[in-house]
């Protein structure tokens, strides 16, 4: 089968179950495509022959009642992989090889997945384009000097360039939803502590949250299906019944109520993006949906209070990266002198950036105008949500202000860059689901997101609508291979 | 209660100066494992075997609080009389070194554990209150050596993560000696509930002393110091003595104080600045957001409450009541839980017919003299209490006398000896048959009659002679009541 890597996950499962494919045909189809998808910068780390090695032995004697039996994943480098080098994107993590492995990864291979490679992402989950990368950036698959989003970008390229079947990300601020949108695939931000976040790299604590990323709906649920457990070594993991994702998933959303807010018409978005805002609406109407104009007083505080309580916490979230335990050390004179150049070194320019906005904000004097004003307005924000869910099911909203963007076009614009995260992060900052879905075209050909928000812990209804419009959509990612010569 | 206050002044030329000491006391929670992980926390171990990978804040890794820390911290408030908060938070407190993994210490800031509380402390002058501000739980560091290599430091994270509880004074106290009662009565409460061992020379319990100085009278406190991680009593007692003096100096001088943190040395017996207030850390303190808020219900604390035992000053007040000891006794009895149990087992022991103030005696006199001799714990006796029960039992019976005792005592300490059959194999038992002593007094007078005669004519002085005498006879075992009936009755 020539066309491996363009099966689904979904499909890949059936084939391996009804013995059409075997493990080591798939993880060598994807291998291979990798081996010559170089030019997207994809991967970090390969972990091509080990992969090869445990695919035969899943042949040897296959379990198929696994959910994901004998699939190869590759995964974003921040899930800490055992004996695998496990780098967040970080010359400071340039040489760390965890002897653990995170919650989220252990789970998917309890279900038979195999391990290729780590994927790139922007240093410790710190940008939108994946260009803040130690390694460098990520190409995105729909076109040449493109970025694929960030910062779960080499995620996205692999997915949308078919070098893994679907992977995992991570998503504090859009961090899975916005390179999805950026290269015409799925992404699930779960709701805050559905997924455990023992063994990921941690950037902003009490955002942070690993979930799908997939070439369509029934995969990324499958694959939420996997990932989300209660774990008791993550206190703010939450013990509430999961549902069977993918087993439960259905199209029928009829007499479901959503939610439009007026507040997410920024000024200057384009045109297309209203367009297609508009179309969306459309389509959950068609799917017998009722949509209703709502308010989220607070929206354009979000931003503003995302970049004073992200920061905050990863300022100190990365102090443990002091060249003494593990990673990276520079020599020094002395004690202080080898953390400044260790942590000079070792961090790039938006970690830095980020560490020294943090710091601040945290600092005596500046705490209460803004760490503390940001907590409170967060709890409005919160509270904006929570009014809404009162006459909604779910939220349509854009996913992004605007198609992908070219490679370099904003890196000396830290603001433009964060107004990406603009629709994304108020779901952060309330601990809600949201679920990015390809949604069509602007007018250079590019892919365009709409994002669904959901009620907390409520995401089979989001996996639902999106599942819906996915079918109403009929998108196509258009995909040229033209990095592969 | 009242609320006197020691006259601990420093005198100078025209003025006296009042002392003010507040402390913060860091305790080591009694528990087998770590704060927020499960690594031990035996003390001695080989360095950096006690270290899981959140200790060492590997990547990814996340804290777990440790429920039995929880209930010994709460038990400790109870046991200071203090508010149990239901609802408390774990802040960050971050700065940089090498032996704080995380590059933070997690600790409670705004919201402890616990609130406001009090200790009695029973003072030469009468009973004093001391309050309690607050208790809070908190990591401890690592520890980092500087002396094993001339270039390098190395770092033991045996301790990293270890659960500490901060209980924080109110400046309450006003003498070297109260500091040494007040820390003496906190180490007490904390070994009768079993939350720390108190152990100061494996650091399980260290302290900042606060100290400030003012004019007697004076209602304003003066600026205070800080001086930093002291880890025995006779050290605070100097530190502050020190201290206090460099501050009434400076006044003297018409000097101001800089606030400032402290180190005492050891050696030189003084304080020494470490940093002022403007080089202070700015710790950047905010909630842990990997930790949520801990609450604790109602029925958590009232739980804890009920299976608290009986706490020194209770105990004291029911050894005075019960066994009619005096104050005095009563506090030297309950001050460790240790003794306080010896005590309790040996009146036990004792059965129906005790003397109870004789056993004090014992307990307070020959066995704390033995094991002041020997440097052991009252835990570590070589007389058990049963065997000090039985002994103090044969006095009372008259099988022994007071004097015999002290030698059977002495052979008690060999193996914990049975008092009976030490007096049983060195025929020890008292000479108690009135004819026997009166035939030997007879003797005595016989062979001593010039004597006998200048007692008579009134020099008195000589009936010890003559009790001696006999004493020497019996090789001391004629009971000394009935030798002196019988010399009374036959010198007459």
């Amino acid at each position: 089968m020539s066309d491996i890597t363009k099966q689904s996950l979904t499909e890949l499962v059936e084939n391996i179950k009804d013995k059409k494919l075997s493990s080591t045909e798939v993880t060598k189809a994807f291998i291979d495509r990798s081996e010559k998808s170089k030019e997207l910068n994809a991967y970090i780390t390969e972990d091509f022959t080990s992969a090869l090695d445990k695919a035969k032995k899943f042949d040897q004697k296959p379990n198929l009642d696994l959910k994901l039996p004998g699939i190869p994943m590759a995964v974003k480098d921040l899930f800490c992989t055992k004996d695998v080098k496990t780098t967040a994107g970080s010359k400071i993590l340039n040489n760390f090889v965890p002897t653990y492995e995170s919650t989220v990864t252990d789970n998917i291979w309890r279900e038979g997945a195999i391990l290729i490679g780590k994927l790139n992402c922007d240093e410790f989950a710190m940008g939108s384009s994946n260009e803040t990368s130690f390694f460098g950036n990520v190409q995105n698959p729909i076109d040449k000097d493109l970025v694929p989003g960030g910062s779960s970008g080499g995620s996205a390229s692999a997915v949308a360039g078919q070098l893994t079947p679907i992977t995992i990300g991570t998503d504090t601020g859009g961090s899975i939803r916005q390179p999805a949108s950026f290269t015409g695939t799925v992404g699930l931000k779960p709701t805050y502590g559905s997924c455990s976040r023992y063994g990921i790299v941690a950037f902003a604590s009490s955002l942070d949250q690993a979930g799908p990323m997939a070439q369509n709906v029934k995969d990324c649920a499958l694959l939420q299906e996997v990932i989300s457990t209660y774990d008791p070594k993550d206190s703010t993991s939450i013990d509430f019944k999961r549902n069977q994702y993918s087993k439960e998933l259905t199209n029928n959303i009829k007499g479901k109520k959503i939610g439009i807010p007026k507040e997410y018409r920024v000024d200057g978005m384009p045109k297309e993006i209203e367009d297609l805002w508009q179309k969306g609406i459309q389509y959950v109407k068609d799917c017998g949906a009722e949509t209703i104009d709502i308010s989220l007083p607070h929206t354009s505080y979000a931003l503003p209070t995302y970049y004073i309580v992200a920061p905050a916490e990863a300022s100190s979230n990365l102090a443990r990266y002091d060249g003494v335990k593990y990673g990276f050390r520079a020599k020094g004179e002395n004690l202080i002198d080898m953390y400044e150049k260790t942590r000079s070194e070792g961090f790039g320019a938006e970690v830095q950036r980020r560490i020294m906005i943090g710091t601040y904000v945290l600092s005596s004097g500046y705490y209460d105008a803004y760490y503390l004003k940001a907590q409170k307005v967060r709890k409005l924000i919160k509270n904006d949500f929570d009014e809404a869910y009162k006459k909604v099911d779910a939220i349509l909203t854009p996913s992004t202000p605007s198609s992908a963007f070219k490679i370099g076009e904003k890196t000396n614009d830290p603001v433009s860059m964060y107004l990406n995260d603009i629709f994304t992060v108020p779901v952060n900052l309330a601990g809600l689901p949201g679920i990015s879905i390809p949604a069509g075209h602007d007018s250079k050909g590019y892919p365009l997101g709409l994002q669904i928000i959901g009620k907390a812990f409520d995401e089979q209804n989001i996996l639902n609508i999106a599942f819906a419009m996915e079918e109403k959509i009929n998108f196509k990612n258009k995909i040229s291979n033209w990095w592969i010569k | 209660m009242s609320k006197k206050n020691s006259e601990y002044l420093i005198n100078r030329k025209d003025n006296q100066y009042e002392v003010v000491i507040g402390l913060e006391v860091h305790a080591q929670v009694l528990s087998e494992s770590k704060l927020f992980s499960t690594s031990a926390t035996k003390f001695g171990a080989e360095p950096n075997t006690q270290v899981s990978l959140v200790d060492a804040a590997f990547p990814g890794m996340l804290p777990v609080i440790n429920e039995f820390c929880v209930k010994q911290a709460i038990k400790t408030g109870i046991g200071l009389n203090a508010k149990i908060n239901k609802r408390s938070v774990f802040d960050r407190k971050n700065y940089f070194y090498a032996d704080l993994p995380q590059g933070y210490q997690i600790s409670q800031f705004k919201d402890p554990i616990v609130g406001e509380g009090k200790v009695i402390l029973d003072m030469p002058y009468g009973q004093k209150e001391v309050g309690i501000e607050r208790l809070h739980l908190e990591q401890d560091a690592g520890k980092s050596i500087h002396d094993l290599d001339p270039q390098n430091t190395f770092v033991d994270l045996n301790r990293s993560g270890v659960a500490l509880m901060e209980i924080v004074s109110k400046p309450d106290l006003r003498s070297p000696d109260e500091v040494s009662v007040y820390i003496k009565k906190l180490r007490s409460i904390m070994r009768y509930l079993g939350t720390c061992d108190g152990n100061m020379q494996e650091g399980s319990l260290r302290a900042d002393v606060n100290v400030s100085v003012r004019a007697k009278g004076s209602k304003e406190f003066g600026t205070r110091c800080e001086i930093k991680n002291v880890n025995s009593i006779k050290f605070m007692q100097m530190a502050i003595e020190y201290e206090a003096n460099r501050q009434v100096d400076l006044i003297e001088e018409g000097k101001s104080i800089d606030q400032e943190t402290r180190l005492f040395d050891t050696k030189k017996n003084e304080t020494r600045s470490m940093r002022s207030k403007e080089d202070a850390h700015d710790y950047r303190y905010f909630p842990d957001p990997d930790l949520l808020p801990l609450e604790v219900s109602d029925e958590f604390v009232k739980e804890l409450k009920n299976n608290i035992p009986e706490l020194p000053d209770d105990k004291k007040k029911r050894f005075i009541d019960e066994f009619k000891l005096s104050p005095y006794e009563a506090t030297i009895l309950v001050s460790d839980i240790d003794t306080a149990k010896y005590f309790e087992e040996v009146i036990a022991k004792m059965g129906k017919n005790k003397d109870i103030k004789l056993a004090v005696n014992w307990i307070t006199g020959e066995l704390f003299a033995v094991l002041n001799n020997k440097n052991l714990e009252i835990s570590q006796s070589p007389v058990s209490a049963k065997n000090l029960a039985i002994l103090v039992n044969l006095i009372k019976n008259g099988t022994i006398s007071g004097k015999i005792a002290k030698t059977v005592f002495e052979l008690m300490l060999d193996g914990d000896k049975d008092p009976q059959k030490i007096v049983k194999e060195k025929e020890l038992k008292q000479q108690s048959d009135p004819k026997a002593i009166e035939a030997l007094i007879d003797k005595i007078i016989n062979d001593n009659r010039e004597k006998a005669i200048e007692y008579k004519q009134g020099k008195e002085k000589l009936f010890g002679f003559f009790v001696g005498q006999a004493m020497k006879a019996s090789g001391g075992k004629a009971n000394p009541q009935l030798i002196n009936e019988i010399l009374k009755k036959k010198l007459q």
